[in-house]
């Protein structure tokens, strides 16, 4: 299916939020994620199912005044 | 940690954006003595992840740290983003910044309000960036902020103080709410007035970052900061209109030419 991640239209696999960021390599690097403007913890991931469209945003620490 | 703690060991706190090198970011923290850092969350590059080489970078230099919602301008965009932080860094702390304008950044303080209302009901300790408005500081308390981070000038402007006296004027009405200058410190000397105006700290970033010498600078801030908490603790003398002699004024010579007396 087509989500929108990070504003870009992705093409994945998976059906879950988890699933999904192990498709597209972001293994154990430290992010956060929402769906579709929703904080997702991590712990919930597992149990997100993802569907055509929707937006997820995958963030990670950066330089911030 | 309690933030009394951090602010009796450094009252300076330092920015992480836009200095020429990662290498020069790590030195210029070390050189300020900074005990609090500040940094944001951003979308993650899809395949290179963790590539940046940040987040090992800050957390090595081990100073506490604080996440900002920059970039946010409506009270859901902000909530979400302090949830998404306090996962991804580990803290309760966050400095929340709702946006009002986009040419002055500076802050929206009905959404700021409201935005600290829901996470201080969630355990957040919120860092409100905010105006000098004591109205706005007075209901930024009642949402359940212990402290508060009002503007010297817009973010990045560099202009100081600009509404010192009204500063000063929320200093004096809030005597035991800790208050940090956040944005607009351009020069050394700007944290130096609002430590001696009895600020509990400042947080800079613009003005080190872009220095000729970034290191330096961060020197310099930091015995800028020490200097003027100093200045406050040893207690400022009152300013008078005319001049007043520091030297004795007896025992002046009389060293007039001409006549015997």
């Amino acid at each position: 299916m087509r989500i929108d991640l990070n504003g870009s239209p992705t093409e994945i696999a998976a059906r879950t939020l988890a699933e999904a960021l192990c498709e597209l390599g972001y293994g154990a690097s430290a992010i956060a994620t929402a769906l579709n403007g929703s904080f997702v913890p991590a712990t919930a991931r597992a149990r997100t199912p993802l569907r055509e469209g929707d937006r997820v945003e995958v963030l990670a620490p950066m330089q911030g005044g | 940690m309690k933030l009394h703690d951090v602010l009796r060991d450094s009252r300076l706190m330092l920015g992480t954006a836009q200095y020429p090198s990662p290498r020069v970011l790590s030195d210029a923290i070390a050189a300020s003595g900074c005990g609090v850092v500040t940094v944001s969350l951003r979308r993650e590059i899809a395949g290179e992840p963790g590539a940046n080489g940040f987040w090992p970078l800050i957390k090595a230099t081990g100073a506490r740290i604080l996440p900002n919602t920059a970039g946010c301008h409506s009270v859901q965009e902000a909530v979400t983003t302090a949830r998404m932080a306090r996962e991804v860094f580990g803290t309760d702390w966050i400095k929340l910044e709702v946006i009002g304008n986009a040419d002055t950044l500076q802050p929206d303080p009905f959404a700021l309000v409201e935005a600290a209302r829901i996470l201080c009901a969630e355990g957040f300790a919120v860092f409100p960036y905010t105006t000098e408005d004591l109205i706005v500081a007075e209901r930024l308390l009642e949402a359940g902020c212990r402290v508060l981070m009002p503007w010297g000038a817009p973010i990045g402007s560099g202009r100081g103080l600009r509404h010192a006296d009204a500063l000063a004027a929320l200093r004096g009405h809030l005597p035991d709410v800790p208050l940090i200058i956040d944005a607009g410190i351009g020069a050394p000397s700007h944290a130096a007035l609002a430590m001696e105006m009895g600020y509990d700290a400042v947080l800079v970033n613009t003005a080190v970052a872009r220095a000729g010498d970034p290191v330096a600078m961060a020197r310099a801030f930091r015995h800028a900061v020490e200097a003027g908490r100093l200045a406050h603790e040893a207690g400022l003398m009152p300013p008078r209109d005319f001049a007043v002699p520091s030297t004795p004024v007896l025992g002046i010579a009389d060293l007039r030419p001409g006549a015997r007396a």
